[in-house]
């Protein structure tokens, strides 16, 4: 070159992996919107992005697990037409997924070799099968026997294999996605090591995970996806952590105004007894490190951190839906032990999923049954609810909250998501809980149905109601709450009045801080 | 009327009239009646005295009769089996049941002293009773508590149960007669066979029990999605083993029922196959197998169409036994159209229609 | 770029996703053999049932009682290889006993028409293989639940057997009466029946077609877990529908023995050997969920059974019926003690 300019690298060399205007749409939902994508040979690339963000559907669309609407992916410049995995894999995309996809009753040579092991007079060869896994593990200088079964090595081990796997279909693209998110600092390291031997192999590394320490210590660059669209692509020099977080969770505001900030000092100076429930070293091994919590009568509590940060399981450990394996709960004052989600709700404390569809409505059922499920199934089978009071309540709800369409002879399932959040909204106030633990109530709904959530949530406190507000939008967070708990990792770091909290701050917790 | 849709629409008539149109042209429940009436019509050709109802001794007597009174074990089995189906289970021990109640009452009575007194056959088929609740608990126990999969659990009772019958009668076909008993399967009250009223009662009792209190909903809302319903605080544990019992009641009912009919319990062929004729005459009514919203109305025209479909049969003169196959592939074919993908499909063609029709109306304005 | 701090405690249990470490309990994974132990299980309740019946009645203690076992039980052993394939993908065949039926109905009123043996048997084959192959078409293409499409065949096959005819037909035709009564002998007082020799060779055909061959080793990924087997490009779908048309292959060539041992066709023959076959299978160490077993383990459940059945027959006051009830009770106990080895999938 006649310019002696320092260039990137990554700017003279062809793209291994180049997708452009990638759509893909399921029912009600844009999944993509036209998304570029591209890597290079001999790089580990971050995908990064929140809940719906867009990551998983991009990552299927490349392994041909989704068919994408429109747009074109090439590898290695030529168009890529795939029909499923198996077809990805022959091209060169090879993916080791979270749920590792392997089989664990089966041997560690089968699971190398499965569906290519040699033969010999049309039946395996199993020593030649062994003999040829055994040289692909000794490439990531993995010293364990190939005759042995799977999961008598640990998980760190097993994602090894996966990676062995893959190798032997000589992968030119490897995708790796969380495969971190249940090893040990120890094993990580183990895994960044064959990473980086791949690297320098001319392997190119799509590297997924939710740990920022990881991403900074593994990925050249990454590319932010956000509601399924694009944010940008940055070479990690040039991205700081609490820029990166920003474009993760930024959102804009603009419907939110009309909710004014006096909400969260309401209750701050009352003067406040025993909290209305109380966490001493409450945890659970592998979804949430031991941590206290505690929350006063009519006050909000915002959550925030990271998908992946631990958020929905320290809920989760709060409203019996999950068992905790140590420390204790205490409910005005008292330990309590809630088995159950039923226990909790005869406490008064109701948890509203994150997944509405999966653990919140019944979809076949009308909009007054799914209403009154909770305090029907509270009340026992046998002494139902009146038809006269199941039409008021239903009645009431659907106008207080405003609920469309606003016969509640709807069934559930017609409604939009909006509606149906309300519907569950409802159903949880029906109860009249004094503990109400909202996960992500507002994701994946308009911003005036949005708005009308934030403003009940507040209304509800200034009542009385406490309530746990987990969301992944930090300024709905930060607008709603008395208190913020801030969660990274899995554990709980931080514990703020929401007096004068910016939104920096908070980010910069999320994002551990250290460059900030 | 659809059971759970019409719940309680006590007031006003304006209403039942729309709830009655509604439930008319309510396509789970045409195609059923329809079946029905196109067989009955048959039938009707076939032999023209079908339809007609006379009356001896002051007893009601005829082919509809018949069909009501042969019909009613199938009724009473198939409503438990719905209510099973509809949280999601299925309960494939109710043969097994049915052989095991008849040898039971017929065992007790065939030991008493008396066969004919009255005391000795309530005895009986309350002890039968009692002897089918702890089967369906024992299902229950193993679906609800010890998590096995419904069609396992029930499967050990389908025939490990036929031993327990064929322990009972040792081995032999027992014939026991008994006056009082014979009443339940084969007698008369009020001019109507006492199986009809037994299995009208209870069948009311049911649709009664299940919108009067909340089961019915809660039986839809853990059969629909068992998750959620969990974190709404329902006890599915509780649900899932009433409606076991309740199956296993039902089949002891039929069991008591038909051995009474014919004087006899034989553990090898009572209630052979019943069970299929109850998941028939279930999604026949239109209750899906995958379970969730359900239909006992429909479930009971369901049953009758089958044991139409049986008189049918005979009355043309193919054998009998035959019906086996027809009824299989009946259950194939309604297996079939459940099936999600036949669904897509059909969402498909419809949506098609859809537009190739829209069009055509556009240009009309 | 920042240094990695934190260190997170090992978590052994993540929650949500099914992971791979959790298969093994405790200590358990550990052991180089854990993946025989459920057979050695069998063996050892093998070895002790034998043991008690040797104990308890004279003349049970003979090579020919043992003989005898695969002799009268030489069908179920193909039947139970047949449902170990199905098992093994995590399905379950519930047609088999009627499939058997159909198979003594079709040999024995093709033999009364005077058909030749070797196109009866063919005929009995293909018809078992195709139901197989048609019920696994359902499964597959329509997504039907395992367990509803099996049993729709079987109510199927037995609506065909009483098609056919509703009355018993008796076998006079020389073949079969000839492989009925011939005795192959071993030594000294010990014969097998030919129908043994058939059992072993599908036995040994089933062992080499599961660990030797590429379809085998498919059966066991299904199990595992049918969705990681498919993103691992294997040919899931297409061994899924094999399976079904293995079981049902096998349940016809168990009808066959089953003539050879009965020399006759009946409609309510093998009623509830369905469970038969499935509690040999659970019984011989395979796991219900699938991924996880051994035909020969299977074959040594359907022992387990046979030696039952003997010890209740040499017991005399002991009704028959009482092997149902037995079995049953086996099935349960081997399902309960797989769900408390097996932790739970979410």
């Amino acid at each position: 070159m006649a310019e002696p300019e320092e260039s990137d690298p990554m700017d003279t060399t062809v793209p291994i992996v180049e997708m452009n205007n990638i759509s893909i749409s399921f029912p009600g939902v844009k999944a993509l919107d036209s998304v570029d994508f591209r890597m290079f040979p001999g790089e580990v690339h971050s995908l990064m992005g929140e809940n719906g963000a867009g990551k998983s559907t991009l990552i299927k669309a490349l392994t041909g697990v989704y068919k994408i609407d429109s747009g074109s992916i090439h590898l290695d410049g030529k168009p890529l037409v795939v029909t499923g995995p198996a077809d990805a894999q022959r091209a060169g995309i090879s993916t080791v997924y979270q749920e590792v996809n392997l089989l664990t009753n089966l041997s560690v040579a089968e699971n190398i070799m499965l569906g290519r092991e040699p033969r010999r007079f049309g039946v395996i060869d199993w020593r030649a099968t062994r003999a040829r896994a055994a040289k692909i593990l000794r490439r990531l200088h993995l010293d364990i026997d190939p005759a042995s079964q799977l999961n008598a090595h640990s998980l760190a081990v097993q994602q090894l294999v996966a990676i062995a796997r893959s190798l032997d279909i000589n992968a030119k693209v490897l995708v790796l996605d969380e495969p971190t998110s249940s090893l040990d600092a120890d094993e990580v390291a183990e895994l960044f090591r064959v990473i980086k031997g791949l690297k320098d192999d001319g392997v190119a590394i799509l590297f997924v995970s939710h740990f920022l320490d990881q991403v900074y210590e593994i990925a050249d660059r990454l590319t932010v996806l956000r509601n399924g669209a694009l944010v940008g692509e940055y070479r990690i020099e040039e991205i700081l952590r609490i820029e990166l977080v920003h474009k993760m969770i930024g959102r804009d505001i603009a419907a939110l105004d009309d909710l004014d900030s006096k909400t969260r000092a309401a209750v701050a100076d009352a003067d406040v007894g025993v909290p209305f429930m109380e966490a001493v070293g409450l945890g659970r091994k592998g979804s949430v490190e031991p941590f206290n919590f505690y929350i006063n009568e009519g006050e909000v509590v915002g959550l925030a951190g990271l998908l992946g940060s631990g958020r929905t399981e320290l809920a989760r450990l709060l409203s019996g839906v999950d068992r905790p394996d140590g420390g204790e709960l205490l409910v005005e004052g008292s330990p309590r032990k809630l088995r159950t989600a039923r226990a909790a709700l005869k406490r008064r404390i109701a948890y509203s999923s994150e997944d509405r569809k999966r653990e919140g409505i019944i979809e076949d059922l009308t909009v007054r049954d799914n209403i009154v499920l909770a305090l029907q199934a509270d009340r026992g089978w046998f002494r139902r609810i009146s038809r006269k009071r199941q039409d008021d309540l239903a009645v009431s709800y659907i106008s207080a909250l405003g609920i469309r369409p606003s016969n509640p002879e709807t069934l559930v399932r017609n409604l939009s998501g909006g509606n149906q959040q309300k519907v569950l909204l409802a159903r949880w106030l029906a109860i009249a809980p004094r503990l109400l633990i909202l996960d992500e109530p507002t994701r994946g709904i308009d911003v005036g149905a949005k708005a009308e959530i934030q403003r009940l949530v507040s209304n509800l406190a200034e009542e009385g109601m406490s309530v746990v507000f987990i969301s992944a939008e930090l300024e709905e967070v930060l607008r709603l709450s008395h208190r913020i708990v801030v969660m990274r990792d899995r554990k709980k770091v931080a514990d703020l009045e929401n007096e004068d909290v910016t939104s920096g701050q908070v980010m910069t917790l999320i994002a551990s801080g250290a460059d900030a | 009327m659809m059971t759970e849709g019409s719940a309680s629409r006590d007031s006003d008539t304006e209403s039942r009239t729309r709830t009655l149109l509604r439930t008319a042209t309510h396509s789970r429940l045409i195609w059923p009646i329809l079946a029905l009436v196109v067989l009955l019509a048959v039938n009707a050709i076939y032999s023209p005295g079908f339809l007609s109802i006379r009356v001896q001794d002051g007893h009601l007597f005829g082919s509809l009769i018949d069909i009501l009174r042969n019909g009613a074990p199938i009724v009473l089995v198939a409503l438990g089996m719905t209510l099973v189906i509809a949280t999601r289970g299925i309960d494939l021990s109710v043969g097994a049941v049915v052989a095991i109640s008849g040898a039971f009452a017929l065992s007790i009575i065939g030991d008493a002293p008396d066969p004919n007194s009255l005391g000795v056959v309530l005895l009986a088929v309350g002890a039968s009773l009692v002897f089918a609740l702890i089967l369906g608990a024992w299902n229950g126990l193993l679906v609800s508590v010890f998590g096995i999969q419904p069609f396992i659990a029930t499967l050990i009772l389908m025939t490990a149960g036929r031993g327990i019958a064929m322990l009972i009668t040792e081995g032999q076909i027992l014939t026991v007669a008994s006056a009082p008993y014979k009443v339940i399967g084969g007698g008369y009250w009020f001019a109507l066979p006492a199986s009809i009223i037994i299995a009208g009662v209870l069948f009311a009792l049911v649709a009664v029990l299940t919108r009067k209190t909340a089961l019915g909903v809660l039986i839809e809302s853990v059969g629909i999605n068992p998750q959620a319903s969990r974190l709404a605080g329902v006890g599915s544990r509780t649900i899932i083993w009433t409606v076991y019992v309740f199956s296993a009641v039902c089949a002891g009912i039929a069991g008591l029922m038909i051995s009474s009919n014919v004087t006899a319990a034989d553990a090898n062929s009572a209630g052979l196959w019943i069970e299929m004729d109850a998941i028939l005459a279930v999604v026949l009514g239109g209750t899906s197998l995958a379970g969730g919203r359900y239909s006992l109305t429909g479930t009971l025209i369901g049953a009758f169409v089958l044991q139409t479909l049986t008189t049918t049969v005979y009355s043309i003169g193919i054998a009998p036994e035959i019906t086996l196959v027809f009824k299989a592939l009946v259950v194939i074919a309604v297996v079939l159209l459940q099936a999600p993908r036949t669904r897509a499909g059909f969402a498909k063609i419809r949506r098609r229609q859809a537009l190739t029709a829209s069009p055509s109306k556009a240009t009309v304005v | 770029m920042s240094v990695p701090t934190k260190t997170r405690l090992a978590p052994s249990e993540p929650r949500g996703s099914r992971t791979p470490g959790e298969s093994a309990p405790g200590l358990l994974r550990y052991l180089p053999s854990q993946r025989y132990t459920s057979v050695l299980v069998t063996l050892l309740l093998l070895v002790a049932i034998f043991a008690v019946g040797s104990a308890r009645y004279p003349g049970f203690f003979s090579g020919q009682v043992v003989l005898n076992l695969f002799i009268d039980n030489a069908f179920l052993i193909v039947l139970a290889v047949g449902m170990t394939f199905v098992i093994l993908t995590g399905g379950i065949d519930l047609s088999v006993g009627s499939v058997v039926a159909l198979s003594t109905m079709i040999a024995a009123s093709l033999l009364q028409s005077g058909w030749s043996p070797p196109a009866v048997i063919l005929t009995v084959l293909v018809v078992g293989s195709t139901l197989g192959f048609l019920v696994g078409l359902v499964i597959y293409y329509f997504d039907v639940q395992p367990f509803i499409a099996t049993l729709a065949a079987m109510f199927l096959a037995r609506g065909l057997c009483y098609v056919i005819s509703t009355s018993s037909i008796s076998i006079v035709d020389p073949f079969f009466v000839d492989m009925a009564n011939a005795r192959i002998p071993l030594g000294p007082g010990l014969r097998i029946a030919p129908s043994v020799i058939v059992a072993l060779a599908v036995v040994v055909i089933a062992f080499v077609v599961l660990h030797y061959t590429r379809t085998g080793r498919t059966v066991y990924a299904i199990g595992n877990g049918g969705p990681s087997a498919m993103l691992m490009g294997l040919p899931v779908k297409r061994t899924q529908i094999l399976v079904y048309a293995i079981s049902g292959f096998c349940s016809a060539i168990a009808g066959v023995l089953f003539t050879f041992y009965t020399l006759s066709g009946y409609s309510l023959t093998a009623v509830g050997m369905e469970l038969d076959a499935i509690a040999a299978v659970v019984i011989g160490g395979t796991l219900l969920t699938g991924g996880s077993g051994f035909v020969l383990g299977s074959v040594l459940g359907v022992l387990v059974l046979g030696v039952i059945q003997t010890i209740i027959s040499f017991e005399g006051t002991l009704s028959s019926w009482w092997t149902r009830i037995v079995i049953g009770s086996l099935l349960l106990v081997f399902i309960l003690l797989q769900k408390l080895l097996t932790p739970r999938r979410r």
